[in-house]
């Protein structure tokens, strides 16, 4: 994925997942307080990036995570780093 | 502390429709929802490709993403049934649902079966793609009863009554001793089971379903000469049930009150039925409800067209009421719906006891003669006007439930 896609994808991704509006979906949107979004959707919405990236995301890249923005560098820097190997 | 229990809502998603007019009329023309199941092909090894599934609904729009995460299709039938229930009851956003007194008793056979295969999938392969953080709670035996919970804001006790094919009936058992014994005001009891292949194995692997593939509307064939198995079916069904002094301070609308519960257990074999403890719980249930055997006008049976259930319960009913009780099975309409059908056919049963009409057992034209005497209700069913009706059910492991009900005038 280039880093300009990885905000349309993640709109995307959010939208099909959460069933959330797209204009609601900007960089500053909050997950919590105007997504609606809770610990089980956060979850959720890990289980994705990580079918999305290839990457396994540890808990401490998400403890952080407050807006869109946030989970938008935390795929770009995911994305810096060598792939997962597969599993068995 | 003893107090008087009544039912003041039903609410059910069944194969022959999810109102009580709907399904009378059914009834009344003796179809069954029973069909061939053409998405079971793939399963060479099951004999039986019948079922009886749930009629098409639709969900209203607070049925969303967010409060339908944690659902299965159990825990959706399970939600929406009592939803319809408390709307019946007049109780939908009523501040008693949300103060601590009303509580929920609900059970299935288990949860959902397609979490349950992800975990499967997760133990054959090693890898946990497909599990998300919803998996185990759509998947856990206890998934209707909490999601109803989480849906309405319900405080109360949680009572899951997850037994097979007595689910439903415990969960009206066991709501109304909590009723009766003041613990709560208001319980929300029933059972769902959704539809899968997996409960159609189970049975097939005993030699307990029918066959009769190519004449799916007639089978099930409860107590007749022959019967070759049964049907699953799939459904929901909650009742509401209240204190009768709380129903009466808010004007409800009362179908029936709760007068006898009885609940025991074989103790002998984890599939095969025993008559005298079955016949036992029927006692039970008399006792509690302080009446004769001759008081009570309809014996609505478990009667699954099992080649030795329905033989056992045939004896066990005989024993205690006679051989002139009325009797008849749904389950020759809807199938077996295992979880559902112990609060299926509690509400069914008191609609015709209030109605003044019991409908017959379909598909039994020559009784089993291995079956013991009764008054089997065949042909156009009968008008009874009676004022107790019992509902008795029995599941595996030996587990046997019998209700009394009384008409409410």
């Amino acid at each position: 994925m280039r880093p300009q896609d990885v905000f349309q994808t993640l709109k995307d991704t959010l939208v099909e997942q959460f069933d959330l509006e797209p204009e609601k979906i900007t960089p500053e949107a909050r997950l919590s307080e105007d997504l609606d979004l809770d610990s089980i959707d956060a979850v959720d919405m890990i289980i994705k990036l990580q079918e999305m990236t290839g990457r396994k995301v540890s808990p401490e890249d998400f403890k952080s995570v407050r807006t869109v923005a946030d989970v938008q560098h935390v795929i770009e820097r995911l994305l810096a780093e060598p792939p997962a190997q597969p599993g068995p | 502390m003893s107090r008087r229990v009544v039912i003041t809502g039903c609410g059910g998603l069944t194969a022959l429709g999810h109102d009580w007019r709907s399904i009378a009329a059914r009834l009344r023309a003796k179809q069954s929802g029973v069909r061939f199941m053409e998405e079971w092909a793939a399963y060479s090894d099951i004999n039986s490709k019948l079922a009886a599934p749930v009629a098409a609904y639709e969900l209203p729009s607070q049925y969303n993403r967010k409060s339908m995460r944690s659902m299965g299709p159990v825990a959706v039938m399970s939600t929406r049934a009592s939803e319809l229930a408390l709307e019946d009851a007049g109780l939908a956003g009523d501040p008693v649902i949300k103060s601590g007194r009303t509580g929920i008793a609900h059970g299935a056979c288990a949860g959902s079966a397609e979490p349950t295969m992800a975990f499967g999938r997760m133990a054959e392969s090693g890898s946990i793609k497909g599990l998300t953080s919803n998996t185990y709670v759509q998947m856990m035996a206890h998934t209707g009863a909490v999601n109803i919970s989480l849906f309405f804001g319900i405080t109360g006790r949680i009572i899951p009554s997850t037994s097979a094919c007595t689910s439903g009936s415990q969960a009206i058992g066991f709501a109304y001793e909590t009723i009766k014994y003041g613990l709560q005001d208001v319980m929300i009891a029933g059972g769902a089971e959704e539809l899968s292949v997996g409960p159609t194995a189970v049975f097939d692997t005993l030699f307990a379903t029918s066959r009769r593939n190519d004449a799916p509307h007639t089978t099930p064939r409860p107590f007749d000469k022959l019967r070759d198995g049964l049907v699953i079916g799939e459904g929901a069904c909650s009742l509401i049930l209240e204190d009768l002094e709380h129903a009466k301070a808010r004007g409800a609308k009362i179908y029936a009150e709760v007068v006898g519960y009885g609940c025991n257990a074989d103790g002998a074999h984890i599939t095969q039925p025993q008559a005298e403890t079955m016949g036992v719980v029927m006692e039970l249930a008399l006792k509690d409800a302080g009446l004769p055997a001759s008081a009570i006008g309809y014996i609505n049976a478990h009667g699954t067209a099992t080649d030795r259930g329905d033989v056992a319960e045939s004896i066990a009913t005989n024993k205690v009421f006679g051989p002139k009780a009325p009797i008849s099975s749904l389950k020759s309409y809807f199938g077996h719906t295992l979880g559902a059908c112990g609060s299926l056919e509690a509400w069914l049963s008191i609609e015709m006891m209030n109605t003044g009409w019991f409908a017959p057992t379909i598909n039994l034209d020559e009784v089993d003669p291995a079956c013991a005497e009764l008054d089997y209700l065949r042909g156009e069913g009968r008008a009874i006007q009676t004022e107790h009706i019992i509902s008795n059910n029995f599941a595996f492991g030996g587990i046997n439930t019998a209700l009394i009900f009384r008409r409410w005038s």
